[in-house]
């Protein structure tokens, strides 16, 4: 008993990064009304409408590929115009949240929760130099394992993230993009736009940056969660999701919905 | 534009909650600041979750920013996680806007809605980087005012306010923004006393440092004018008409949850009903609706706009507006949609009231608010909360028969001349309705809540000595011992010290401010949360200033007596008030003056101003106090006073 589905890949960065995963469903419910799209309504008592949002974003950090699924009403889904939905989307959203595309979900095609199976991160850190991080990282890449310790549900448990992190590349310096955090001038690059920056504005230059891939199943490993098992551990400055990948079992690799050279019109995806 | 944004930015990953820093909300506004502007930091002493959805705050908000005078950011107090970073980074009150600085506005403009802000008020000046007290204030600080009902007993804030606004804010904020504005462009002529002293002569504005107040023995003797041009009585402000003031026309959606999370629509303001403990009927008379066709306009435009699927129809008392039920179908309807759903807060109780709101919530029928406020029709009279038991058992009856299988009744204990009778009454109201909705529903609920009484300025009980919080509590142990084995009754009370600490303030005169400052001074913010508020603070703040607290709280008052908010004024006749207050030992009710003659209660005749109201005639359903059955069933034994001068106005 499931209609069609859209798919939305969007970015946030900016100040609106602050908002939490809660929040942001609670923005697309009233951008996908003010935008006017028909969002099809569960049943029962309590009506609501049937969004599904992909993993959860940690509050404070940026992204690239965030996506929902929506379900709609079939007779509209046949009429959208991706590009005229993206442009009517964003402009829907607050300042920071851009719509970068949409398509139609194939029926069949798993949950964003279910599909997703890693994560692209840029993970800007302070306090290090590019030779102890390079030398932290190439020591965690080569060991057996990486013990990380998680708390779920107030039970501490150790736990091996190694077979989660597919590659980690350190990045000699942070850049600048100190200026561009009010959301007004968010850019291909927003991710580095997303700074903490010196008053000065002068960008950090105490810091490295890390490019990972981290798995996210059978469980998600957090960008935090790498920096704390290297040894010296590194400390976080922030964080953007780059990319979601979806991996088949044929050893394919896709994102959920991809955003040719973040151009929004004709996005392309797998169907 | 001076923004603290990075300063703050490095701090928010660090605190619960970031997002209420950020601002950037659909409806904010980004206004231009100048040499020939006046601007305004509107701040709301508590939370953004509390504060953003305050409506008196986001009208002022649009109409100073439509001036090309005024420019309007606002304000919320920072949570004590952000505010210990605050002050140990050396970052001051900022705007959501821009994330100004406090201190480069030239007004900073709190919203007093509840007395146990006070001392959020006084931490939000220290944070800006301004002298709490005025009288230590420098020509270039910003000016501390303030609004809201509270204001009708400003004193305990006198010592920390520059000027206070009194009534409705829409005109004052333009006349208050001219006189900045004149003496900025001209050089600030007199400094500091002297633009207070030029808004000493704004209509509804009161400035505390022109007053002088005398005290005989322990007693408040006089608070007087220091000079002839300032006026010996500040009287409130009014708009005549709510038609002009269409606000807000872009409400603000706040990126996170906050509380009222959905469109809000003024349909009127005042109400005549006339319960005596409520502070807010009293002084927003008389009763102004707004154009059903305005109402319209704004809910289908709001809708649109904002994306939001619940509007709520605001008032002292929703269910009176004229043709509501027209009004809520057109609502429905012309949302075009089954999803958008109507709430009215402040249900009237009856059976009339649960029918309109079947009509609006198809869905979501989980729980239904009753405020009979309390136990026994004897006490009810007294309080002129004129509502029969039957009024309360239909009206119960009539929900849970439609499908709500939750009923929250609203009630206050320690009111004038409250017996154990009467308070026990309430734990029989909560037995019957459960018993009622038996007979409909597999497991009714009905949640009592209840909450201590605090006498406020300008009612006719402002001469009643409090109930001490051990009275309070012991009443509360009745209730708890009634309904200990009584299935389907949740009890749930409010903390008879808080209730204590809120009769202080509300009561109190200049003297209090010391005791305000001290508990601020000794940590005591947002005094509002229960986790934060200590009733130990105050009691010690209070011995520490010398302050009787059972004096200012318990004690009852006589008429001849000169009360702190005496050189106020709300149009209320003091006559007229403790005529009220003498009907109300009397147990005789006072009908609703919208549709029946005038009493002259002075909030009319003062102002040569008249209610707005559509329709000539009281709405269907229940008794309403009018002492004749509006709907169906018995006679409301109502006993009206027949006054000299009654219908002679």
């Amino acid at each position: 008993m499931s209609g069609p589905r859209v798919r939305v890949r969007f970015s946030k960065h900016g100040k609106v990064r602050f908002t939490s995963h809660r929040d942001v469903a609670r923005i697309w419910e009233r951008a996908l009304r003010r935008a006017r799209v028909p969002v099809a309504y569960s049943e029962g008592f309590s009506p609501r409408p049937r969004i599904a949002f992909g993993l959860a974003l940690p509050t404070g950090y940026s992204s690239d590929a965030e996506y929902l699924d929506v379900e709609v009403d079939p007779a509209w889904a046949a009429s959208i115009d991706n590009s005229v939905l993206v442009g009517a989307l964003t402009e829907s959203l607050p300042a920071g949240m851009t719509a970068t595309a949409v398509a139609e979900v194939a029926s069949g095609e798993l949950s964003l929760q279910h599909a997703v199976t890693s994560c692209t991160w840029r993970i800007d850190t302070t306090g290090t130099d590019a030779r102890t991080a390079s030398e932290a990282v190439a020591r965690a890449m080569d060991s057996r394992e990486l013990l990380v310790e998680r708390e779920r549900k107030g039970r501490r448990s150790i736990n091996d993230i190694r077979p989660a992190v597919h590659t980690v590349e350190v990045h000699p310096t942070v850049t600048d993009g100190v200026g561009l955090t009010d959301g007004a001038s968010i850019t291909d690059s927003a991710c580095i736009a997303d700074s903490v920056g010196h008053p000065d504005g002068t960008g950090f230059t105490d810091g490295v940056s890390l490019t990972a891939e981290l798995a996210t199943q059978p469980q998600a490993v957090r960008p935090t969660e790498l920096l704390a098992s290297l040894h010296p551990p590194l400390k976080l400055l922030r964080a953007c999701r780059l990319h979601q990948w979806i991996t088949t079992d044929a050893g394919e690799r896709r994102e959920p919905l991809a955003v040719a050279e973040m151009s929004v019109a004709g996005a392309g995806v797998d169907s | 534009m001076r923004s603290l944004w990075h300063q703050l930015e490095p701090l928010l990953p660090q605190v619960s909650k970031p997002a209420r820093y950020i601002g950037g909300e659909d409806g904010m506004q980004v206004p231009r600041h100048g040499s020939g502007v006046v601007s305004w930091l509107l701040t709301y002493p508590d939370t953004y979750e509390i504060g953003l959805p305050n409506q008196g705050l986001q009208i002022l908000y649009e109409i100073l920013n439509e001036r090309a005078d005024a420019a309007a950011e606002r304000a919320y107090a920072p949570w004590s996680d952000l505010e210990a970073l605050m002050r140990t980074e050396g970052l001051p009150l900022f705007s959501l806007d821009t994330h100004r600085p406090a201190a480069l506005f030239d007004v900073i403009a709190f919203n007093l809605s509840a007395e146990l802000t006070y001392t959020n008020v006084l931490n939000c000046i220290d944070l800006a980087g301004v002298a709490v007290r005025a009288a230590e204030r420098h020509d270039a600080d910003p000016l501390i005012g303030a609004g809201g009902h509270c204001t009708y007993n400003p004193e305990p804030l006198a010592d920390f306010c520059d000027f206070v606004v009194l009534g409705d804010g829409e005109e004052a904020v333009g006349d208050i923004t001219e006189v900045l504005r004149d003496w900025k462009v001209s050089r600030r002529p007199g400094g500091r006393a002297g633009v207070l002293r030029a808004l000493a002569g704004v209509a509804g504005v009161y400035v505390p440092s022109m007053y002088r107040v005398a005290y005989r023995g322990d007693r408040l003797a006089a608070v007087e004018p220091r000079y002839p041009d300032v006026p010996a009585v500040v009287e409130k402000r009014t708009v005549a008409d709510l038609a002009e003031w269409p606000y807000p026309k872009r409400q603000l959606v706040p990126l996170t949850e906050v509380v009222h999370d959905r469109l809000n629509v003024e349909v009127f303001r005042g109400c005549t009903r006339g319960c005596r403990f409520c502070q807010a009927g009293m002084i927003t008379r008389p009763v102004r609706e707004r154009p059903a066709e305005q109402v319209r306009t704004m809910v289908a435009d709001g809708l649109r706009r904002t994306g939001y699927d619940e509007v709520a129809l605001t008032s002292l008392s929703t269910a009176d507006f004229s043709g509501i039920e027209r009004v809520v179908a057109d609502t429905v309807e012309g949302a075009g949609c089954s999803q958008v759903s109507v709430s009215l807060p402040s249900l009237r109780v009856d059976a009339f009231t649960v029918g309109i709101a079947a009509q609006i919530q198809r869905a979501r029928r989980t729980g239904l608010t009753f405020a009979p406020e309390a136990g026994t029709w004897r006490m009810r009279q007294v309080i002129n909360k004129l509502i029969s038991n039957d009024d309360l058992y239909s009206a119960v009856e009539s929900a849970y028969s439609q499908g709500w299988r939750r009923v929250k009744l609203y009630f206050l204990t320690g009111l004038p001349t409250e017996t154990d009778e009467d308070t026990l009454g309430i734990a029989e109201l909560a037995r019957n309705c459960v018993s009622l909705g038996r007979g409909h529903v597999r497991s009714p609920s009905v949640t009592v809540s209840v909450g201590g009484f605090v006498p406020k300025p300008f009612t006719p009980f402002q001469w009643f000595g409090q109930n001490t919080a051990t009275e309070l509590r012991r009443k509360i142990g009745l209730l708890r011992d009634d309904l200990r084995r009584a299935r389907g009754v949740q009890l749930k009370w409010h903390d008879p010290a808080a209730t204590l600490a809120e009769g202080l303030a509300s009561r109190g005169d200049r003297r209090l401010g010391a005791v305000i400052e001290r508990v601020w001074r000794g940590g005591g913010t947002f005094q509002e949360w229960s986790e934060h508020f200590d009733i130990a603070r105050w009691q010690a703040a209070a011995d520490a200033c010398g302050i009787d607290v059972d004096s200012y709280v318990y004690r009852h008052r006589t008429f001849d007596e000169v009360l702190p908010w005496d050189h106020l004024s709300a149009g209320l006749h003091k006559d007229f008030l403790w005529q009220d207050w003498r009907d109300a030992l009397n147990e005789v009710g006072l009908e609703d003056c919208r549709w029946t003659p005038c009493y002259d209660c002075g909030a009319c005749t003062g102002y040569g101003i008249e209610h707005v109201v559509a329709s000539a005639v009281p709405p269907a359903g229940g008794s309403q106090g009018t002492g004749t059955d509006n709907s169906r069933g018995g006679e409301i034994p109502v006993r009206l006073l027949a006054r000299a001068g009654a219908g002679a106005a």
